[in-house]
């Protein structure tokens, strides 16, 4: 769309009041279904993930009532669930189905789609003065791409073999093998097919997101006057430009291992007492071809959680974001590094131990940008004047998880201990905290901080403050303790530990964390009500500068228009980060250099 | 009906927090939401500070609570796995020391510098000193870190000692079988495509291979105190691992990729029910990669005792060879013993594609 057209339409939407979706050609369909406005494809990319949180997050739940209590029985369950839960208990080849398509759904249709589709698409325009994405026409198909592989990962709930159970890193031969496992039937198939998709979309998205930053800043947005959320943002979507498409070949070879009788994955393998006829594959091939991409997937969920908390970090300190280019700079050598230590989830496949001394010495290396940043927002904090607005305590919050989940990736990081407690929950505790709750906070952080800009309407703050507290009081309560299991080898994925000698006496903490799961799944319940309440009945917003940020979108309208700007786009003249400046509070990006003032 | 009250209760729960919230936003209006913002501003930084204390105790507490059911205070049951526990409590040394102090900074900073009136934040874009100072430093610490971690990994993951007890180790879903070499020390070939379960030759053994007439197959797995032991790992189906928490060691099995690893026992069975107090303790292999609906119950059982008592355990093994096919065995036809003597024929009835 040429940029005299998309004015056009800016200037008339200006001026059009909350109502107006009729006007001109705008239908509902165009406006609110096949939108090609970039904050009409985020809220899209927002609502589905959230949907999916929640459907995720049940499945969490209804098997950590089987961990809290494997011998008590649930007639609910049974009426949910059918002949999964007969007799009111979950059976085994359904735990690991909710086990499965709780990392799958997480990982990729929350934090990753509902986490960088939202704010990429909302924020970039919006941030670096653009009217809309370079391509608005793709951007659109990356929603309907991700809605395609939703409604396909959705059916795979339905069908009757139950969906992919194999772990949501899907390894072969197990993965590949309808004899092996009943989720390895016709559930696999429309994993890998709703993964496609799924990448389709994320590639989309990237390429949109990668194109529109380097081509369409405003006038006086240099690189390096671009908010550390655009930045976050960008290196994610370059992670996941050259990664996804890794796993997209391997996920087809699988389906060809599957399908057509290939061996790229198997070789000498005795299933059910059938002597299968493929040589000559590995199945170690597909966990290189997996990580390649599931490394940087860990980033692509993390950096924009930590882009946006740099952000309001700063804007609630009412300080700059200490050390600018440092923080650009470890971004850079996170997003490096990312792709050079992905076998670090490979040290017991019997790796060359050669190779494996690599990925530890690269692996460890991430700790030095990761502390660079951490110690970076303390010093943001440090003389601060600090507004501890939802958004804040939620980006203080994930600072904290971020050192607490980051702190213990050294240990598994180094071969020699990973030995010890690979696959054990000490992993699960580990990632959970670093890349699940910490990501959670910096989602929940820029959902509080741009739902003004998004809905023109605040959320409710009470509740606000009952989600922080109540989550990140329940998310160490539930995460800590599994450190300890991690230590004793309690191995992860599994349905009961009962029987184990080894293991038994943890089950009391197994229920203690089961009842805390519960109530923090509520309390996302109640953060959901408000969200959608506060859409059509939120306190309204009603001046242009809410949080008397600096960066550009809150120079636009309230409920800007599609084009965001009625008029000129601003033109920029300084980082985004002049708080407290020359004695003033705030500096917003568009206003001049005065003759006197000070250089930073 | 029990579950429709329970229901009830929770949107009844629901409902008067959403209400209590709506009503709290009407007064702030009231107050004016200047004023109001500043009181939350005070309480948010007061939970700050004592969030940061009470989880502090809290973290302190839970280890009080389970650090002793970790395997830690016990101490590693083989001499490798010493390595590794050294390891950790240097790595628990250190990051121990940044958790505590980002921790408190974050929650302190955040509470001394909460919003005053009148007050002005500090300008504060950067500081090159400073940075340096926290690049190089962990960097540092690191450095030491991947150091010992290496020096250890590349002595484990290294050749076994020559005089180590072999043992094989197979796992299938969702059991694992183990084969010793017997007395010649060499385990006889396999193949996946011998394998026949009426036959019952589940491990796809070759039985022409000679080598492989005196290989014992068993469920539990013995094996002497004091001794290095190597483990060679297969899998049949899909991929399992052998996790041996109570010797720090996990390798994968693979199909088609046998892999291996080692270790010296240090305790015996009997040893280790005293040390952890523990009269039902036993070694336990966990699977640790999943592999089907009966992964949790893979479970296999390591029986660790004085050599002598291995020994006559071995000795009382009869070779699988000689189980699949009784009428090789000398016992029971009073045949000459010389291996040598036994041919192969009558195997090829069993052996499928023959």
């Amino acid at each position: 769309m040429s940029t005299m057209s998309l004015q056009e339409t800016a200037h008339h939407e200006g001026h059009a009041d909350a109502h107006g979706e009729h006007h001109h050609h705008e239908t509902f369909i165009t406006k609110y279904v096949f939108s090609q406005d970039h904050k009409t494809i985020a809220k899209q990319f927002l609502v589905t993930g959230i949907i999916w949180a929640i459907i995720g997050g049940l499945f969490s739940v209804i098997f950590r009532l089987q961990l809290g209590d494997p011998n008590a029985t649930y007639p609910w369950l049974e009426d949910l669930l059918g002949h999964w839960a007969k007799g009111g208990k979950l059976q085994p080849e359904f735990y690991y189905a909710l086990v499965t398509m709780h990392g799958t759904i997480l990982v990729f249709f929350v934090l990753t789609a509902g986490l960088s589709g939202t704010f990429a698409n909302f924020l970039i325009p919006l941030q670096i003065g653009a009217r809309d994405m370079a391509s608005p026409m793709l951007n659109m198909l990356s929603y309907w791409f991700f809605f395609l592989a939703s409604v396909i990962m959705m059916s795979s709930l339905f069908v009757q073999t139950g969906p992919a159970s194999g772990g949501w890193t899907i390894y072969p031969p197990l993965s590949a093998l309808g004899e092996a496992s009943s989720g390895s039937k016709i559930g696999m198939d429309l994993w890998l097919v709703s993964m496609a998709m799924f990448i389709v979309s994320s590639l989309l998205g990237g390429l949109n997101y990668i194109t529109t930053i380097l081509n369409m800043r405003t006038k006086g947005m240099s690189m390096t006057r671009m908010p550390l959320t655009i930045w976050s943002l960008f290196f994610t979507a370059v992670l996941g430009v050259l990664s996804f498409p890794v796993l997209l070949s391997g996920a087809i070879l699988l389906l060809f291992d599957r399908n057509l009788g290939t061996s790229f994955y198997l070789s000498d393998i005795v299933v059910a007492g059938k002597i299968l006829p493929n040589e000559g594959g590995s199945a170690i091939l597909f966990q290189h071809l997996f990580w390649f991409l599931g490394h940087p997937e860990v980033y692509i969920i993390l950096l924009p959680a930590m882009g946006m908390s740099s952000e309001i970090l700063s804007v609630n300190s009412r300080k700059p974001i200490f050390g600018y280019m440092a923080m650009v700079g470890s971004l850079f050598a996170i997003t490096i590094l990312a792709f050079l230590v992905w076998a670090h989830h490979m040290f017991v496949t019997g790796l060359n131990p050669f190779l494996g001394s690599v990925f530890v010495l690269l692996t460890l290396l991430i700790a030095v940008p990761s502390a660079i940043k951490v110690f970076n927002w303390l010093t943001t904090l440090w003389r601060g004047n600090i507004r501890f607005t939802p958004a804040m305590l939620f980006a203080i919050g994930f600072v904290s998880l971020f050192i607490s989940g980051g702190l213990t990736g050294i240990f598994l990081g180094n071969s020699a201990l990973d030995i010890h407690l690979h696959d054990t929950y000490f992993v699960i505790a580990h990632f959970h905290i670093v890349m699940g709750v910490a990501s959670f906070f910096g989602m929940f952080a820029g959902v509080y901080h741009w739902y003004p800009k998004m809905f023109g309407r605040y959320l409710n703050n009470t509740l606000a403050y009952i989600h922080f507290w109540i989550t990140i009081v329940g998310a160490y309560l539930i995460f800590w303790p599994m450190h300890y299991e991690g230590l004793a080898g309690m191995p992860r994925r599994y349905y009961d530990f009962s029987n184990w000698e080894s293991f038994k006496m943890f089950g009391g903490l197994n229920e203690f964390i089961s009842l805390v799961a519960l109530i923090v799944f509520a309390v996302q319940i109640l953060f959901v009500i408000n969200f959608f309440y506060s859409i059509w009945k939120g306190r309204k917003v009603t001046t242009q500068n809410p949080w008397e940020a600096n960066t550009l979108e809150w120079t636009a309208p309230i409920r800007p228009g599609h084009g965001n700007w009625p008029g000129e786009i601003p033109e920029v003249h300084r980082w985004p980060y002049d708080y407290a400046k020359d004695g003033k509070d705030f500096i917003p990006q568009d206003v001049p250099v005065g003759a006197d003032e000070s250089k930073h | 009906m029990k579950d429709l009250f329970v229901v009830a209760i929770v949107v009844m729960i629901f409902i008067i927090i959403f209400q209590i919230a709506k009503a709290s936003e009407y007064v702030s209006v009231l107050k004016g939401e200047e004023k109001s913002r500043k009181q939350n501003n005070k309480i948010n930084g007061f939970l700050l500070i004592c969030f940061l204390v009470l989880g502090l105790i809290g973290a302190w507490y839970c280890n009080e609570l389970y650090f002793g059911k970790t395997l830690f205070p016990q101490g590693s049951a083989s001499v490798e796995g010493e390595k590794i526990d050294l390891m950790l409590y240097i790595t628990f040394g250190v990051t121990g020391v940044v958790f505590i102090i980002t921790q408190i900074l974050l929650f302190w900073f955040a509470f001394k510098y909460q919003e005053k009136e009148g007050k002005k934040a500090f300008y504060f874009p950067h500081n090159t000193k400073l940075e340096l100072l926290w690049t190089t430093v962990p960097a540092i610490f690191l450095t030491v870190l991947v150091v010992f971690g290496l020096k250890y990994w590349f002595k484990m993951t290294g050749d076994a000692p020559k005089n180590a007890v072999v043992v094989e180790i197979t796992g299938h879903q969702f059991a694992w079988d183990m084969r010793y070499p017997g007395k010649d020390g060499k385990l006889g070939k396999k193949s996946y495509k011998l394998y026949n379960q009426p036959s019952g030759n589940t491990l796809a053994v070759d039985f022409e291979d000679p080598e492989s007439w005196d290989d014992l197959h068993t469920t539990d797995m013995h094996l002497p105190v004091g001794k290095p032991v190597k483990l060679v790992i297969n899998a049949m189906d899909v991929i399992h691992d052998v996790g041996l928490n109570h010797f720090r060691m996990k390798m994968d099995a693979v199909p088609g990729i046998p892999t291996t690893m080692w270790f010296t026992p240090k305790y015996t069975t009997e040893e280790m029910k005293v040390r952890t107090g523990n009269p039902n303790f036993v070694y336990e292999i966990s699977c640790d990669q999943m592999c089907g609906k009966g992964h949790f119950s893979m479970r296999g059982v390591i029986i660790v005792e004085s050599e002598a008592d291995y020994n006559k355990w071995l000795a009382s093994q009869k070779p699988e060879y000689f189980t699949l096919f009784p009428n090789k065995d000398p016992e029971k036809q009073n045949q000459a013993t010389d291996s040598a003597s036994i041919t192969a024929k009558p195997i090829a009835q069993v052996m499928p594609g023959n």
